[in-house]
């Protein structure tokens, strides 16, 4: 594969984008009382930052509360309630946990499963961690060889049937090589799918039985990636693969670009999940770890 | 009821949407649901008035804010749309059988439509090969709508070969090879390494010696404030000169629509849209805001990931998309296209007056026909929902025929006065209509009871349904 042209560009990671909601806001609310209008145009910058209608509502109604009469920095106070949001979901820290730990990788068409898996891959072979990769998504075109592309980069063992097998049986032999290989952890690709597709969703549940047979208690991690450019059916996409799948963390994906991912928060607060990575750019090594506080400066500054 | 692009439900009937807002998952879905579960609330605050005030339409507004927003259409366009709709409600006249939140929100619908709507969008493919070139964010399905689009172009009669220009993602070039291959299209692929502006020209030159006549461009995801990867793909189009450059977006995409649109809109001479997954549960807000800002026709939908999966763009169904309420707004679309306004008010009139007659009721019969299958009908309206099996089964009997023809076998004098059909009458219809004294009794009974209806009927209601039920309900 090519490597893309270098970029020098904002998105979270990189440098706060411009003209995002930090901007507008310390404008707003930089000098002193919040009046009526004020609070409206807060209102839209965080809708413009996809937290949907029902979450800004809730979170400029609580700023508000929390204002009161007083001359405050109402700007402070919005950070503040976003932060506690995604704080108290447990800060995204992701333990492995004893060998091996199954991850499965799920959601819907395009938001960047199979590139997360490398990513997420090669972070923890940088740990010193042993993986193997496991090609489940046996639907799309060219996706078994997608992932073996980057198993070969990386230089890690994929296990994969041919196209068109059953996800199950792939998972199941991912999951008996990594137990004989010893390995710390299989990362489980599987197709993207359209969270109202009830049988592809029923899919996921047969997936994870069949792991849970050979392991109890498995997956350990179910990792649901969100696009941040996703509007508010992540929410339903949130949902959805929850009760399927059972997600224990989110991946927020491509917050190189200008969109905020703000359903993302809304999501993991519905969820009672942390969000565990982002995903901020091309590169292999462009995966973080999810830091709220950064995070939230980076939404709120600039 | 109505069905969505590939067979999903859009939104089930409105009685359905209030029995699940009372169950909802979560605050938002709830929120979600029962739009028109209030916008009906309203809608039966408004009912009688003759003229939409200012505050019964803040209500409503505020509700149409919020499902918009949910649709992720864009926070400015949404306050452009809400002030506009606002002019257009205030003062207007309120059909007669049109309860006024219907009506407000058919004027939001019929906004919708008008910004959506304009000309369908046909490819225009001059240029021996036209080349087409598809351009767009990461993951928003341009490999995929490549291969469904060679294969609609090719069922108009066109050989279409697909390029492969994605150099970066691992595998894409795999992919479209595979997708060719499973519908038997060829795919102009270069080895490992070669840049994409040099895949684009040898594709177009190999189009042109294997007598194809168009070009599918699939180009590689990319961001929009990328601007090394921005340049690439202006200097592909300066090198093959689309006929059609088409920037597929993500049904799901929110609020940063706009910004996206504009910015490849800007850099390229994008000539169309194409909305995918719309297979999926997203209200497609996106296409609303992308149109509305760049005027961009949206040149088709992408339903599904079968290679067939590709639709022409139906401007009123999105509309109905976005808000979430399509039930409400057929009834209210279909009730004016179909129901002949002068009869309307005429029979409502007689109504009013008492002197609803048995030929008054042929006639309104007559009209829910024009509607279309009374199920649907039925369906569409709050609350009837459940009255919706037993009357399509009553149209399926043909007993909505049978009335008909009772009546029909009445002579204008029994039809103006049915008190004067006595037992000699009644066997006399029931033979001209071919059932029998018995049927014929039912209907006569059930018309007594439905002229006892509306008598105590108060306002300039149509009351379609109570006649219906009492006859086929059972």
């Amino acid at each position: 594969m090519m490597p893309r042209p270098a970029r020098s560009a904002g998105g979270l990671g990189l440098r706060p984008a411009s003209g995002g909601l930090g901007s507008r806001l310390r404008a707003l609310l930089g000098a002193g009382r919040a009046t009526e209008a004020t609070w409206e145009e807060v209102e839209e910058a965080l809708i413009a930052a996809d937290f949907g209608p029902q979450a800004t509502l809730e979170m400029v109604d609580a700023a508000r509360a929390a204002a009161g009469r007083n001359q405050v920095d109402a700007r402070a106070l919005l950070a503040a309630e976003v932060r506690r949001r995604l704080e108290g979901i447990g800060a995204g820290r992701f333990e492995l946990g004893p060998p091996p730990a199954v991850i499965l990788v799920v959601g819907v068409n395009g938001t960047g499963k199979t590139t997360t898996i490398a990513k997420l891959a090669y972070r923890l072979q940088r740990e010193g961690k042993q993986i193997v990769l496991a090609a489940g998504d046996t639907f799309r075109a060219a996706a078994i060889e997608q992932l073996r592309i980057w198993g070969d980069e990386l230089g890690l063992p994929v296990v994969a049937q041919r196209a068109g097998a059953d996800p199950g049986a792939v998972a199941f032999d991912a999951v008996a090589a990594a137990e004989s290989r010893g390995a710390d952890a299989v990362i489980i690709d599987t197709a993207g799918r359209l969270q109202n597709k009830t049988q592809l969703m029923a899919e996921l549940t047969k997936i994870r039985n069949v792991i849970a047979r050979r392991l109890p208690d498995q997956p350990r991690h179910v990792l649901l990636v969100l696009d941040a450019a996703t509007g508010q059916n992540g929410l339903a996409q949130a949902e959805a693969f929850s009760r399927e799948a059972g997600v224990t963390g989110i991946v927020l994906t491509k917050l190189d670009g200008t969109a905020k991912g703000g359903v993302a928060v809304a999501a993991a607060d519905r969820l009672g999940v942390p969000i565990l990575f982002a995903g901020i750019g091309e590169e292999i090594d462009q995966l973080a770890p999810f830091d709220p506080a950064a995070y939230v400066d980076w939404l709120f500054a600039g | 009821m109505r069905r969505a692009y590939d067979g999903q439900p859009l939104s089930g009937p409105a009685a359905r949407s209030i029995e699940r807002a009372n169950h909802a998952i979560g605050p938002s879905s709830l929120m979600f649901e029962s739009l028109s579960a209030r916008l009906q609330a309203v809608t039966d605050r408004l009912r009688g008035k003759a003229k939409i005030t200012e505050a019964d339409l803040d209500v409503a507004l505020r509700e149409i804010r919020l499902a918009l927003l949910e649709a992720d259409v864009n926070f400015k366009v949404v306050k452009e749309f809400v002030a506009r709709v606002r002019e257009r409600a205030l003062g207007a006249d309120v059909l007669n059988g049109v309860q006024p939140g219907q009506q407000i929100v058919k004027i939001v619908h019929d906004g919708l439509v008008e910004v959506l709507g304009g000309e369908r969008h046909r490819l225009s493919l001059g240029g021996r090969p036209a080349v087409i070139m598809l351009v767009g964010l990461q993951g928003s399905g341009k490999t995929t709508t490549a291969a469904k689009l060679a294969v609609r172009l090719r069922k108009d009669g066109r050989k279409p070969l697909l390029v492969a220009a994605d150099v970066y993602r691992p595998a894409a070039v795999d992919q479209l090879v595979q997708l060719g291959d499973q519908v038997g299209i060829e795919v102009h692929t270069r080895s490992v390494g070669t840049p994409a502006l040099e895949v684009a020209r040898s594709g177009l030159e190999a189009a042109r010696q294997r007598g194809k006549d168009v070009v599918l461009l699939d180009t590689a995801g990319r961001l929009h404030v990328d601007e090394p990867m921005m340049d690439e793909l202006v200097r592909i189009a300066g090198a093959v000169t689309p006929a059609e450059t088409l920037l597929v977006v993500d049904a799901m995409t929110g609020q940063e629509s706009v910004r996206v649109a504009e910015a490849f809109h800007q850099r390229l001479p994008v000539s169309g849209l194409v909305l995918t997954k719309m297979d999926g549960d997203a209200r497609g807000g996106a296409a609303l805001s992308i149109r509305s800002v760049t005027g961009l026709p949206i040149s088709f939908i992408g339903t599904g990931e079968r290679t067939d999966g590709l639709e022409p763009f139906h401007p009123d169904r999105l509309a109905q998309r976005i808000l979430g309420m399509g039930d409400i707004l057929s009834l209210v679309e279909r009730a004016q296209e179909t129901i002949d306004q002068a009869e309307a008010e005429r029979v409502a009139q007689r109504m009013m007056e008492a002197r609803f007659t048995l030929e008054d009721f042929r006639s309104q019969l007559a009209q829910v026909k024009k509607m279309g299958p009374i199920g649907q009908v039925l369906q569409m309206i709050p609350g009837a929902g459940q009255m919706a099996g037993a009357a399509q089964q009553a149209v399926d009997d043909g007993q909505l025929k049978r009335i008909e023809a009772i009546i029909d076998s009445m002579t204008p004098a029994e039809r103006r006065q049915p008190e004067i059909i006595k037992a000699s009458r009644r066997r006399r219809i029931a033979l001209g209509s071919g059932t029998t004294t018995a049927e014929v009794n039912r209907v006569l009974k059930q018309f007594a009871e439905m002229q006892r209806l509306v008598k105590q009927l108060s306002g300039g209601r149509l009351p379609n349904l109570p006649g219906l039920r009492g006859l086929m309900g059972r």
